[in-house]
């Protein structure tokens, strides 16, 4: 391993490795235009230049490997002058666009300049005019004028997507990027170029105009359009409403976790979080009618302790079914395997009939559930648990006599007549979930729970990680989390739990879970944890 | 935070007397009298030109004329073609301390101008005439020039300038009639956005 000084601190640096890595190592940041971790390496920006000793010229820390004994600049003078040159011919052609650019506030340019440009302008001719406001597909907007042309983007289409449609065309001043001939940017994954362009030349076009990005405030979360929990950052506004028609959430970021999903996620996830402002349940419902929670947990318990009891008139037991969800979290599976299946004996399923989606060998899942794993580990889906079609069924045959279902449209499933007559023979129909649909119209109580991103909990992807979700901010309205709602039920039912929180659900959860033991919160931290394999199970009993 | 008692100094004896005080007080005022009995009458003669007499204006008959620089009601500067220049960049927005600015952005026609607000509203009762919003705008989008004083309204709400108002200052609530030709968000149809010429964004 060669090991080198930078900036006056040793380090050792694997062997091919480059100045500006090792520097990172060491916490130094070197500035980058063209250098992305996760491309390969195109050296053109320039902007990453640094003094080697030794070296009559600076050089670019991005493709300069290691070698022992070699000392480094990052900002020696002679450093900085050269970046600033470097800028002075970056910002040569660029247009004054930052009041309508949607890249200002987070762009490299203004950033760099800032640090180390500050220059006068000596440009006195005039700027080369190239095409402005291109949709360059249905997510991204193309301004030419503001590329840099560091040739990121056509690498992530060349190397990531694998679909190639972006390419630098003409030469000199009139270099511009653009699509091959009747191209269009429409593969799954093309919100990442958004994301890696250092500067606005390309932009959202769902988030155009929309807020400027000093006004947004940012929560660590994991994506739940598929069973793959890519890592994101949610990025929201709860202090102005009149941006976006009043909807919280603005876009979605991808956010680094070398195991999951490194810097990327798909278009499917970015772009689909309407739901969580839109046709949202707000009310707690009592057969259409308004009603309040503590009417709704009132009367829900009431029916609820007679489940089990024996009925007069027919001479059986009263039953329970629960169509659980994968959409919900560990700790809310956990607590309903523990209410419903453990204390009051209820047929508990969360395997709900969804159908598979569109999934490559690279992020995107056929599995469009977040937690179908996790449900599994629970035992709410394995081979000893109905599914969601045969409690459906046993109910319509009149087996069952309550029904809770959390989120699922049952209309999937059956006719809207059967709906409406399994609601009629029902003594108890609760629908909890997010979102109006036919069944919560259905339902005898519908109660409105918090979006995934109103509430604590995990998830365990179709890797076996166990994933937090934060909670980026207060559920909407009335609404409340599915935990709360079962726990307070729990405590009028005198199941005496002692659990005030998703946490202390969890400690519960792994205790009782072997696959968990071991884990908590703190230890899956930002980027989640491993579920534990049987070896390292027996490792745990053992110390 | 920590609290100052500040003590009211106490009367000296000859305050207290209060007649002397009275006496003063009336020399003071007479002297402002005589000064300015006799300035006005130079002034007829056209002598001591240069020397200023208090004069009394019949406000709001009479207005007093503003320095330059004074900071009077807001408005909107507009383009050639009759859209707002304002790029709807929303740093005013961000840097009024009284949060009185709102914006909404939407697509101009011209992707050389690309960005305008569809809607501009100030709310002339929380704003504080920082004149801060002028400062910051980058294209000189914004100004308070109109040497409008006479804000007042009977509500909150009327206190409310929208974007037509601020783009025509000669504009007076209530609104009757909109002369926007541009998309734009419109009080007068009761807050949707207006599609009179352009399609507004997507
Ligand atoms: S790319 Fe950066 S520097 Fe260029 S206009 Fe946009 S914000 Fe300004
Ligand atoms: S569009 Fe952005 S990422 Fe692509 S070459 Fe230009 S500056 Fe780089
Ligand atoms: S004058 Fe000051 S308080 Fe009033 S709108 Fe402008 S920035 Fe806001
Ligand atoms: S600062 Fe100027 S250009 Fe920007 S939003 Fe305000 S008025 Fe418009
Ligand atoms: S980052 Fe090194 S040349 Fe661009």
């Amino acid at each position: 391993m060669p090991t080198l000084t930078i900036d006056g601190r040793q380090i050792d640096s694997p062997d091919g490795s480059t100045v500006i890595q090792a520097a990172e190592t060491l916490g130094i940041f070197i500035p980058r235009y063209c250098y992305h971790p996760g491309l390969s390496i195109a050296g053109n920006c320039r902007i990453c230049l640094i003094e080697v000793e030794k070296n009559p010229k600076l050089q670019i820390a991005c493709n300069t490997p290691v070698a022992d004994g070699m000392v480094v600049h990052t900002s020696s003078v002679k450093a900085d002058e050269g970046r600033r040159a470097v800028l002075e011919f970056l910002l040569a052609n660029h247009p004054l666009d930052c009041p309508v650019c949607d890249q200002s506030g987070e762009c490299d340019l203004q950033n760099f300049y800032m640090n180390f440009g500050l220059y006068d302008p000596r440009f006195r001719e005039q700027k080369i005019k190239k095409k402005k406001a291109v949709a360059v597909g249905p997510h991204v907007m193309l301004d030419q004028e503001r590329c840099i042309l560091c040739s990121r983007c056509v690498r992530f289409t060349d190397e990531i997507s694998k679909t190639g449609e972006f390419g630098i065309f003409n030469r000199g001043d009139r270099a511009e990027v653009g699509l091959y001939p009747g191209q269009q940017l429409d593969n799954p994954y093309s919100g990442n170029v958004v994301d890696i362009c250092p500067v606005g030349a390309l932009t959202d076009r769902d988030f155009r105009f929309k807020a400027r990005v000093w006004y947004l405030s940012s929560a660590p979360t994991v994506c739940n359009g598929c069973a793959q929990g890519c890592n994101v950052d949610v990025h929201y506004v709860l202090d102005r409403p009149h941006l976006n028609d009043g909807a919280r959430i603005l876009r979605v970021k991808p956010r680094y976790n070398a195991d999951v999903n490194q810097w990327w996620m798909c278009d499917e996830g970015r772009y689909g979080f309407g739901w969580i402002d839109k046709g949202r349940l707000t009310k707690v419902r009592r057969q259409g009618a308004g009603a309040t929670w503590e009417q709704a947990v009132a009367g829900i318990t009431e029916e609820l302790t007679k489940v089990g009891e024996r009925d007069p008139e027919r001479g059986t037991c009263l039953r329970l079914g629960v169509i659980a969800s994968p959409q919900l979290t560990n700790e809310e599976l956990f607590l309903i395997r523990e209410i419903f299946q453990r204390a009051l004996g209820a047929r508990v399923t969360a395997s709900v009939p969804m159908p598979a989606g569109n999934s490559d060998n690279f992020l995107i899942r056929a599995d469009k559930n977040p937690n179908t794993h996790g449900a599994a580990l629970i035992g709410l889906t394995d081979a000893t648990a109905p599914d969601a079609a045969a409690i459906v069924a046993e109910t319509l045959e009149g087996q069952l006599d309550a029904l809770w279902v959390f989120g699922y449209d049952l209309t999937k499933l059956v006719a809207d007549e059967d709906l409406q007559r399994l609601s009629r023979s029902l003594r108890l129909f609760v629908f909890s979930g997010t979102n109006d649909n036919p069944t919560a119209g259905c339902s005898h109580w519908a109660l409105p729970t918090a979006a995934y991103l109103e509430k604590e909990g995990t998830f365990v992807n179709a890797h076996g990680r166990v994933q937090r979700i934060g909670r980026a901010f207060p559920p909407l309205s009335d609404s409340r989390e599915d935990w709360r709602v079962l726990l307070e039920i729990a405590g009028r039912l005198n199941l005496g739990f002692a659990w005030r929180s998703p946490e202390e659900i969890f400690q519960a959860l792994a205790r009782s879970v072997t696959p968990f033991a071991g884990l908590t919160y703190e230890r899956i931290g930002l980027h989640g944890a491993s579920l534990m394999t049987d070896a390292s199970v027996a490792e745990v009993a053992v110390t | 935070m920590a609290v100052k008692v500040l003590r009211r100094r106490d009367l000296t004896v000859w305050e207290k007397l209060y007649i002397p005080q009275i006496a003063s007080g009336l020399k003071v005022t007479t002297a402002h009298l005589l000064r300015n009995l006799l300035l006005h009458s130079a002034h007829r003669l056209g002598l001591l030109q240069n020397r200023r007499a208090a004069v009394t204006f019949q406000y709001p008959e009479e207005l007093r004329p503003l320095a330059p620089r004074f900071r009077s009601r807001h408005r909107l500067t507009v383009r050639d073609d009759g859209t707002p220049r304002c790029v709807g960049c929303m740093l005013c927005e961000t840097v009024c301390p009284a949060h009185c600015i709102t914006i909404v952005a939407g697509e101009h026609p011209d992707p050389n101008v690309e960005k305008y607000p569809v809607r501009f509203d100030i709310d002339l009762g929380v704003c504080v005439y920082c004149g801060y919003c002028v400062e910051v705008c980058p294209e000189d989008a914004i100004r308070m020039d109109t040497g409008i004083l006479d804000v007042a309204a009977y509500s909150r709400d009327a206190m409310k300038l929208d974007i037509h108002e601020l783009m025509n200052p000669s504009l007076r609530k209530p609104l009757t009639a909109c002369m926007l030709e541009f998309p734009h968000e419109c009080r007068l149809a009761g807050g949707e956005v207006s599609t009179r010429d352009h399609q507004r964004r997507n």
